[in-house]
Formats: structure tokens, C-alpha cells, sequence
């Protein structure tokens, strides 16, 4: 079997950009987000992307660079308000922006890899979001149809995974990473600690290695967004 | 005198109740936290996926794997568990969640909820809140009565565009808190008036149909 091990960010890229190509990147904030991948990605110098995001990073970090860049064409997303020269390039004209409800991102990629075309929510209706979109009723109530999401390739990061593409996360870094892991033609995962094959709890394995093609361990700088402390009480 | 930040978390933690699994959006509504009575067995549910949230951490505590939806670093309880995105939201969506607790820009007399977007500005996107009104078991909106300006937050039907049709279950603002009859057709019910408010006043700055159910 092909090894799935590289050995690092730009050689698991190898192979996997072209220009137009529709990238799904994990991550919630800058919280579990795949930030090896994504400067791998702006160095690849692919161009035209569509990226499939619940956020846009900030300016400067994460998706931001690829921004910054104006790597990206289109941004699907459920909320972008931490991001400077995205509003820039949005109001200039100079970007795409689709809005999902959070939920429906999620499920519509977890759709997509799982082989579901669209499926029926009560998120959206008689807003926006639904508009020109199929509604049914179901049991008296309206719900509107969302379609699954695909995408060339899928760049994730987690905390252990092993020789054979297994990963684990860690706390709330799990977020969109396991469904979009499977909703890639191409999977990329990076992650902390990279352990040989045998090593993992099976039953703890959060994403079995069948969705991920390629693997490498990253380090990480992990920047926190909103950093909110309490003071100790004096004994 | 209105009710401050402060007394509108207190309020809206009233509606809290013992073993209630809640999600508590930006905002105002993050204070009913620190309202929790004692005693009462909260579980708070945050959407990027954390069920048992708990406090801010100590300085030396801070993991950047650990945060809330608003992005801000956050402990775990004994009880925490973590899921995926796509499990946080089936939870949301499905039912599973008692009461969700949120801001607003508007709320018409009929629950319909606008709190995502302002034609002309630009939009930071919905985040989960459609998700959360259109799936949580009893949504309560807190927010300041009126807008900066003087005009109305309780209308006949929301000027802005609708995070949800028909959604809110109570309105808790700083003049006073108004039930929503979202199933049917009539007027919201105001139950209850902030210190020093009067129904007067209330009636002068609210648009929306209602009727006194005080007392």
C-alpha cells in the first residue's frame, strides 16, 4: 500500500492544487485550524480557490494569508467578522461570499462525505437563507432543501493520528474537521504527535484512516483569537 | 429605572430551570452565567461543540484548544464532553437543547427574529443563530427596548433581514418582559415591568401589538 506518511506540509500537498479547485479547511476561528496546509497552500501559488470555511481567519493568520494573497475567489462560510482585508475585498467587489446557517455547513459536509445529495432542515426557512431554495412540509412544519458539499481537496488538522491516516482530536479543535475530512476527493490531515500504526486506542479513533490520503506532522503555534482569563482569589 | 446589562441577565436566568441543557449567545446573554441560582444544575452547551462549559481560565490555565463560540478561551467541568460540528448542531436542530437565550436587533409581535444583518453594512454572517432558534425547544430573546435612536425593537413585522420566522417564545427587554404567542395570532402579553417602569411608557415605545397581563 502507498505510505501515507510525508514529510511535511508542502510535499503533501504535491500534486493536489489547481487553480478554480473548491479546498474545504477545518477549523473553527483559528481554533483547530490546519495552519501548516493553509501557508503550504499559499506557497503551492494556487490561484482561484474556492474555500469551504466556518470562518475566513484573521488578517495576517490562518485563512487570512490566503487572502491576503487574493488567492481565494469564493468564501462559504457561516461568519467572517474577524477579518479586515476581507471586508475590503468583499465590499471592493473582489470576493465571493456564501453565508450558511453554521449548522447547515456542517451537515452539508458531513453529507457530502457520507454520499447524501441534500437533505431537508427547519434552519432558514422564510429567510434569506432559503431563498430560492425547495421547501416540503413535513409533519405540518416547512422545512427547506440544502445539498451536500464536496470538495477537491480537504486540508484538516488533528492531534494524534498514526501511520494509517487514524486521527483523534483534542477538545473543541475537533469542530468542523471529521465531517470535512470525508467530504474531500482528497483528504490532507496534519497533526501534532504522529504515532506508528498499532498505537492508537481503536475504539478512541475519531476519523478511521479509510479518509485521509495523506498525513504529516506539523508544529503549531495554535494563536488564540480572544484570550479571556479569571484572577485567582487571594487564599 | 430600566433594567441594566446586569438585572436583564438576572432576569433572563429565571428562565433557567434544574437539569436545563442551554445555549447563551454573545453578549448580555453570556452574564446569565454568573446568575445560575445555587443549587441548580445548568449544563451550558457551546456550539463549536463543548456540552459543560465552564469558566474563564486562570492565567495559567489558557489552552487554545478550548474556547467557546465567541472565540474566548474557556474551561471543561468534570462533566464535559466534546463533539463535532455536525453533532453539536444535530443537537440544536434535533430538539435536544431546552432553551436558548440570545440577542436581537428586532423581534416582531409574532416571534419572527432579526439579529443577523443590516442591509448596507457589512455582514459578519449568521454563525448558528438560525440553526438555534429554528431547533431549540424555547427561545428567549433579551435586548435594549429601543434602538439607539428611540425607535422601537418590538414591531409589527421586523424591517430587517429575518434570522427565523415565527422563533422567540419571550422577550425580555430593559423595560420590562412580553410573552410571544408564535403558534398563533395574538397580541405578545406583557407580564412583568422593570422597577419604576410604567405601562405607559412601555406602550409609548413599543410598536408591536401587546396587552397588559400584569399582576
Amino acid at each position: 500500500m502507498a505510505k501515507k506518511v510525508y514529510p511535511d506540509a508542502k510535499a503533501a500537498l504535491e500534486g493536489l492544487t489547481f487553480d478554480g479547485m473548491i479546498v474545504m479547511s477545518g477549523g473553527f476561528g483559528l481554533c483547530g485550524i490546519p495552519e501548516n496546509l493553509i501557508i503550504a497552500l499559499r506557497d503551492s501559488g494556487v490561484n482561484g480557490i474556492t474555500v469551504i470555511s466556518n470562518n475566513a481567519g484573521v488578517d495576517g493568520w490562518g485563512l487570512g494569508l490566503l487572502l491576503e494573497t487574493k488567492q481565494i475567489k469564493k468564501m462559504v462560510s457561516s461568519y467572517v467578522g474577524e477579518n479586515k482585508e476581507f471586508a475590503r475585498q468583499f465590499l471592493a467587489g473582489e470576493l465571493e461570499l456564501e453565508f450558511n446557517p453554521q449548522g447547515t455547513l456542517a451537515e452539508r459536509c458531513r453529507a457530502g462525505g457520507a454520499g447524501i445529495a441534500g437533505f431537508y432542515t427547519k434552519t432558514g426557512v422564510g429567510t434569506l437563507v432559503a431563498e430560492g431554495k425547495e421547501t416540503k412540509v413535513f409533519n405540518g412544519e416547512t422545512y427547506v432543501l440544502e445539498t451536500g458539499l464536496v470538495a477537491d481537496l480537504s486540508i484538516v488538522k488533528a492531534w494524534k493520528g498514526d501511520e494509517e491516516g487514524n486521527l483523534i482530536f483534542h477538545e473543541t479543535a475537533r469542530n468542523f474537521n471529521p465531517m470535512m475530512a470525508t467530504a474531500g476527493k482528497k483528504c490532507v490531515a496534519e497533526v501534532e504527535i504522529l504515532v506508528p500504526t498499532g498505537q492508537l486506542n481503536p475504539d478512541a479513533i475519531h476519523t478511521p484512516g479509510i479518509y485521509v490520503d495523506r498525513i504529516v506532522q506539523g508544529s503549531f503555534e495554535k494563536r488564540i483569537e480572544q484570550r479571556t482569563t479569571r484572577k485567582r482569589e487571594n487564599a | 429605572m430600566p433594567w441594566s446589562r446586569d438585572q436583564l441577565a438576572m432576569r433572563a436566568a429565571k428562565e433557567l430551570r434544574d437539569g436545563f441543557y442551554v445555549n447563551l449567545g454573545i453578549g448580555i446573554p453570556t452574564l446569565v452565567a454568573n446568575h445560575i441560582p445555587p443549587g441548580m444544575e445548568v449544563t451550558l452547551q457551546s456550539e463549536n461543540g463543548m456540552l459543560g462549559m465552564g469558566p474563564f481560565p486562570y492565567d495559567d490555565e489558557v489552552d487554545p484548544d478550548l474556547i467557546n463560540a465567541g472565540k474566548q478561551t474557556i474551561t471543561a467541568l468534570p462533566k464535559t464532553s466534546y463533539f463535532s460540528s455536525a453533532d453539536s448542531f444535530a443537537m440544536i436542530r434535533g430538539g435536544h437543547i431546552d432553551l436558548s437565550i440570545l440577542g436581537a436587533m428586532e423581534v416582531s409581535e409574532h416571534g419572527d427574529l432579526a439579529n443577523w444583518m443590516v442591509p448596507g453594512k457589512m455582514v459578519k454572517g449568521m454563525g448558528g443563530a438560525m440553526d438555534l432558534v429554528a431547533g431549540v425547544k424555547r427561545v428567549v430573546v433579551v435586548m435594549e427596548h429601543t434602538s439607539k435612536e428611540g425607535a422601537s425593537k418590538l414591531l409589527k413585522t421586523c424591517d430587517l433581514p429575518l434570522t427565523g420566522v415565527r422563533v422567540v417564545d419571550l422577550v425580555i427587554t430593559d423595560l420590562g418582559v412580553f410573552e410571544v404567542d408564535k403558534k398563533g395570532d395574538g397580541p405578545m402579553r406583557l407580564i412583568e415591568l422593570a422597577d419604576g417602569v410604567s405601562a405607559e411608557e412601555v406602550a409609548a415605545k413599543t410598536q408591536g401589538a401587546f396587552v397588559s397581563a400584569l399582576g
